[in-house]
Order: structure tokens, then sequence, then C-alpha cells
């Protein structure tokens, strides 16, 4: 029933904000694009080698190597969850891949049978020990993610404890399975999951194409679908959520079942890299992950987030990781620098919204 | 109103009682409220109002008696149900999400969408110009791409009652909302429930605020431990009675 407007409401009295006060530019994740920019100027003049080509691949791909993740665990904390089993599950889903990668190739094993040139069956399809030993690691985290969800939103356990739980249990599986050894990727497709994994495209790191590829995806789902809308408002606030019909169990299930597919496929590109899956990979990644999202603007409260914002973290921390390398710093100060800059964004952030 | 003692009654409570255990929250409670009607609950703390409320809502069901919607008897087990029927609740915490603008908590849990092949994206532009017309309707001055979370009390309320609106709910119940703003606010929240009535919707306004029924309401019911124990036109009661009637110092009227 909508009436037609007699006179349709004008706003004298309220004029649209200037746009450096709108959108990006009045959130955490500008002032930290701005100081990542600002940065980056020091670094050239700071050490010529700074924007070589080498070392500027080698940027893309050190921060492509946590900015998968951060962009799941981004999902997580717009809800207002917390995800701490990242690191282990990165772990684990590298290692499973790696594992059913060297089982399909093998000859004799129990899983596979054998083709008349003495190879295993899969192995004479180019590519599909490689496309199963990934879903396979996936499939993993997926699990992982659904129990993470279940325990979450079903039986209504914290997010912190559950996922601190996780991190145990999924870190341990790791040793169990490869019996503390870790695993390599092996057989016939293994140069080219190395390919695809640590290689690159016109000198462009392949985990770097996978990131933006995932961030614009990550984007569009978050602000263009029904399911990112409901992600922010269970962030902003989650009776809310509940009384106007949004399915709040569904939802949180889906973001940490994204939060762990992504860990896992961030374990198995850097398993590609490392050319080995160990059973203490990643460990203690999560904080960084976690770091990451936060400075660039994710808010642990909930409501705030997004894909660009995860990259900028991300890169900052490499970056500073690298100019300190190139500044011949010590190494030792960076674990106390990015700990300073944490706290610096979130400060900013905080100091900007009490001016407003 | 003279129109509603002849029309239908869009809500027609007989007999209704509650009891939790041991406890007889409400009793043989008769209501009936009219389109375009607006009606004022009012009483004590525990006096009644809000179950009955949340028994409208869905929340609850009713140990006794019937509840008759649009002429049909209706049983809700979730206030899902009755949403669907239309029946809306603005709660007094508005359940608004802070940090989503005010067309995307309008159309929160019910977002319009464009198809492009197998993927549904949200249509923005069709939402904020639906929720611009609401708020033209409500006469408030909010604008659709503003923040939740930069708005005033008033504001908040004209984005929390134009959710009601979209679904072109027949009955809204308002709970309290008018508590916690400021006076200049209380006047904007008053009008937009005119507005509501000028469509012809139904309103419950559940309230300890003597001035603000009596400045809107056409009707007043008031409960006290758990029966009602008056049901007047505004026009034929007054403030020290409703006050005598909430407290128990007259029993009936």
């Amino acid at each position: 029933m909508s009436v037609p407007m007699e006179n349709p409401i004008s706003f004298t009295n309220v004029g649209r904000s200037k746009w450096w006060h709108r959108g990006i530019f009045a959130s955490q994740t500008g002032y930290v694009l701005l100081a990542l920019v600002v940065l980056m100027i020091v670094m050239r003049f700071a050490s010529p080698y700074f924007f070589t080509e080498g070392n500027m691949q080698n940027v893309a791909k050190n921060f492509s190597f946590i900015a998968i993740a951060t962009l799941g665990i981004t999902f997580v904390i717009i809800t207002g969850g917390i995800d701490l089993s990242v690191g282990s599950m990165m772990c684990f889903s590298a290692m499973i891949t790696s594992m059913v990668m060297v089982e399909l190739s093998a000859p004799g094993s129990y899983f596979v049978h054998m083709a008349a040139d003495g190879k295993t069956v899969v192995a004479n399809v180019p590519g599909l020990i490689l496309l199963i030993s990934v879903l396979a690691g996936l499939f993993t985290a997926f699990i992982v993610g659904i129990f993470n969800g279940f325990c979450i939103a079903v039986l209504g356990l914290s997010p912190f404890v559950t996922t601190l739980g996780m991190l145990s249990i999924v870190r341990g599986l790791a040793y169990v399975v490869s019996n503390g050894r870790g695993s390599f990727p092996g057989g016939p497709d293994a140069d080219l999951f190395y390919a695809l994994t640590s290689g690159d495209v016109y000198g462009v790191p392949a985990p770097f194409i996978y990131l933006v590829i995932l961030a614009v995806v990550m984007a569009v789902v978050l602000h263009h679908t029904s399911f990112g809308r409901h992600v922010f408002a269970l962030g902003g606030n989650e009776k809310a959520a509940e009384l106007t019909g949004i399915p709040v169990v569904r939802v949180k299930i889906q973001v940490y079942v994204i939060c762990a597919l992504a860990a896992g496929l961030q374990g198995i590109i850097i398993s590609g890299w490392l050319g080995s899956a160990p059973a203490n990979m990643a460990t203690s990644y999560e904080l960084n992950v976690i770091a990451a999202a936060v400075i660039g603007g994710a808010n642990l409260a909930g409501g705030l987030g997004g894909p660009l914002g995860a990259i900028v973290g991300c890169v900052l921390l490499e970056v500073i990781r690298n100019g300190l390398v190139l500044a011949q710093v010590n190494s030792y100060w960076q674990q106390t620098l990015v700990g300073v800059i944490i706290i610096l964004a979130v400060l900013v952030d905080r100091i900007r919204s009490r001016m407003t | 109103m003279t129109t509603s003692s002849t029309s239908q009654p869009v809500l027609e409570l007989t007999g209704i009682g509650k009891e939790f255990g041991a406890i007889r929250a409400l009793h043989g409670v008769n209501m009936h409220v009219h389109p375009g009607e607006v009606v004022g609950l009012m009483g004590d703390n525990g006096a009644g109002k809000s179950t009955l409320v949340k028994i409208i809502a869905g929340n609850f069901r009713p140990t006794h008696g019937e509840i008759r919607f649009d002429g049909h008897p209706v049983h809700f087990s979730r206030p899902v149900d009755a949403r669907a029927v239309g029946i809306e609740v603005v709660y007094q915490d508005l359940a608004l999400a802070d940090n989503l603008s005010a067309a995307a908590n309008v159309f929160l849990g019910r977002e319009l969408k464009r198809k492009f092949g197998p993927i549904a994206l949200l249509d923005h532009k069709a939402m904020a110009s639906r929720a611009l017309e609401l708020f033209g309707e409500l006469r408030s001055e909010t604008r659709p791409h503003d923040l939740v979370k930069q708005m005033s009390g008033g504001q908040r309320q004209a984005v929390a009652i134009a959710r009601t609106r979209l679904s072109n709910a027949k009955l809204v119940m308002m709970d309290e909302p008018t508590a916690a703003i400021s006076v200049r606010q209380v006047e904007q929240v008053l009008s937009l429930i005119h507005r509501l009535k000028e469509q012809g919707v139904a309103v419950m306004l559940i309230s300890h605020r003597m001035p603000d029924v009596f400045a809107v309401c056409d009707r007043v019911i008031v409960m006290r431990r758990g029966e009602k124990r008056a049901d007047k036109p505004i026009h034929d009661t007054s403030p020290e009675e409703v006050t005598a009637l909430i407290t128990g110092a007259k029993e009936a009227a």
C-alpha cells in the first residue's frame, strides 16, 4: 500500500557529507592504506633495492601467503567471531593434500588400480591426482569449518574457546597422520603442483593472482549479495538479525566454513612453496592473520571489515618486515614493530571517531 | 474514531489466559483493535502487558482463549507466523544493525535482488528508492544511505517503523517507543504513529508515558494483575483515572 507522495521530503537542514568524509576515506582501511603508501615512499629513498622487480615479486609472494587466509577470517571477524584454528588448519590441509597426492601416485597403494602401463589409473589422466588431492585437503578444511560452526552457532559455545580447542585438535591430528614427520608432495603431478603454487605468470606470482581473484569475489559477495548483508547485520546486532528473520545459525556456520576453506587453500599454497608440509608448518600464523585483518580495519567487535582492508593489512606487515631486512635492522625487532602497528592502527581510528 | 465501531476488527482476543506453571500471568482477556485505531496498552510492571504482547506477536502460545486476526482464528507458534499474517512489532531497542545503512535495515532479511544468470545480487537502487518513499510517507528526514549509527533516536524509530510498512502490516505493536528519546523526538515518533493511523494501520502502543498515550491514542486499555481492568475511549477518561486504575486505587472502569 504505497501512498503516492504529495510532497516528497527534502533535506533542507541536513547536507550530504563531503566525499572525503565518507566511505573508504573515513575508514581505518583508508588511513592504513595512506600509511602504507607513505611507508613505501620512505622505503624508496631508504633502500635502492626496495622497488626492484625482484623485491616487489618477493613482497607480493610473501604477503599472498597469509592474505588468502586473512580474507577468510575477515568474514568471521565481521560477524563478531574469531577463528584461532587457521594456522593449524593450513598445516593439516596441506598435509592431507600432499599425502593423498603421494598415495594416489604410488604403485601398490590400497586406493588405486593399476593400469596396463604400470602406472596407477588416476596417474594416466594429467592433473587428476592434483585435483583429487587438493579437493581432499579442502574437504578436510570443510569438515573442520562445519564442526567449528556447529559448536558455535548451534551449541552456543564461545568462538574463542571452540577454535582454541580446534587449534589444538587439528594440530594434533596433523602430527598423528604424519607421525610427526610431515609430508611431501610427490608423484607425477608434483611439478604441476609446484608450478601452480609457487610459479608465476609473466612475472606475477601465482598466489598473488589467486588472491586478487578471491578478493574481488569476496567484495562482490560482501556488498552485493544478501549473504554478505546478513554477515554484516550479524556483526552489527545479532539480536536484530534474528528478529528480522535472518537465518543466523546458517550464516554463522557458513562463515566458519569459508574461513576454514580459505585457511586450507592457503596452507596448500604454502606447502607448494616450501616443497613440503612439515607438522609444525604455519604454527602461530593465526596471530599474523588476525593481526593483518585488524590492522586493515576489521573490528573484532564485529560489523566492520572487507577484502581491501585484509590485503592492506597483509601488505603493511610484509613491507615492514621487508623494509627492516633491507634497512639491515636486527630482524628481532620485527615482532615488536608489528605489535606497535596493531595498536597504532586501532588507536588512530579511535581518535578519529572521537573527533567527529 | 466513528469508523472503528462499524468496521471489522483486525485483531480480536477472546478469553485469553496464560499460565506459567503455578503463576497465572493473564486471565480472561477480551479485546479488539480496529483498522486505523491507536490503542494504548497501559499497566504497571508485571501487569501482564508484555505477556499479552508476546502472545499476539507469536512468542508465546496462550493457555486459554482464541485469537482472531482479520476475522480468522490464528495460531502462532513462532514470531515469523505472526509476521506472515501482518503483525509487526517495533521493539524497544528497535532491533537495528548500527553498522548498516537505513535502507539496508529496512530491507534486512527481505532484500530486493536482481538475477544475473544464476547469481542474485542486491538491487541497491530499488531498495534505496523504496526506503526513501517509505520515509517520505512517514515524513521523516532520513536518508536511505546514512548509517543508522549516525542517526537520532527519532530517525531510528522511523527506520524501525518503515520496516513494518514494507510488509504492509495491518497491526503494529510498539513497545515503549518513547521511553529513551528526547522531547523533540517524542513529537516525531507520535507523528509517525499518526501517519500509520492515516494509512489504516492499527497500532498498539505499549507505554508508561501518560502524556504520549493521551496525545495519540483513540482508546486506552489498562491491565492490572493479569486482567483487563478498563477499556475506554480516550475522551471518556482522564490521566487521573488511568493512574488510579494502574495502581489499583480504582478497581475497574
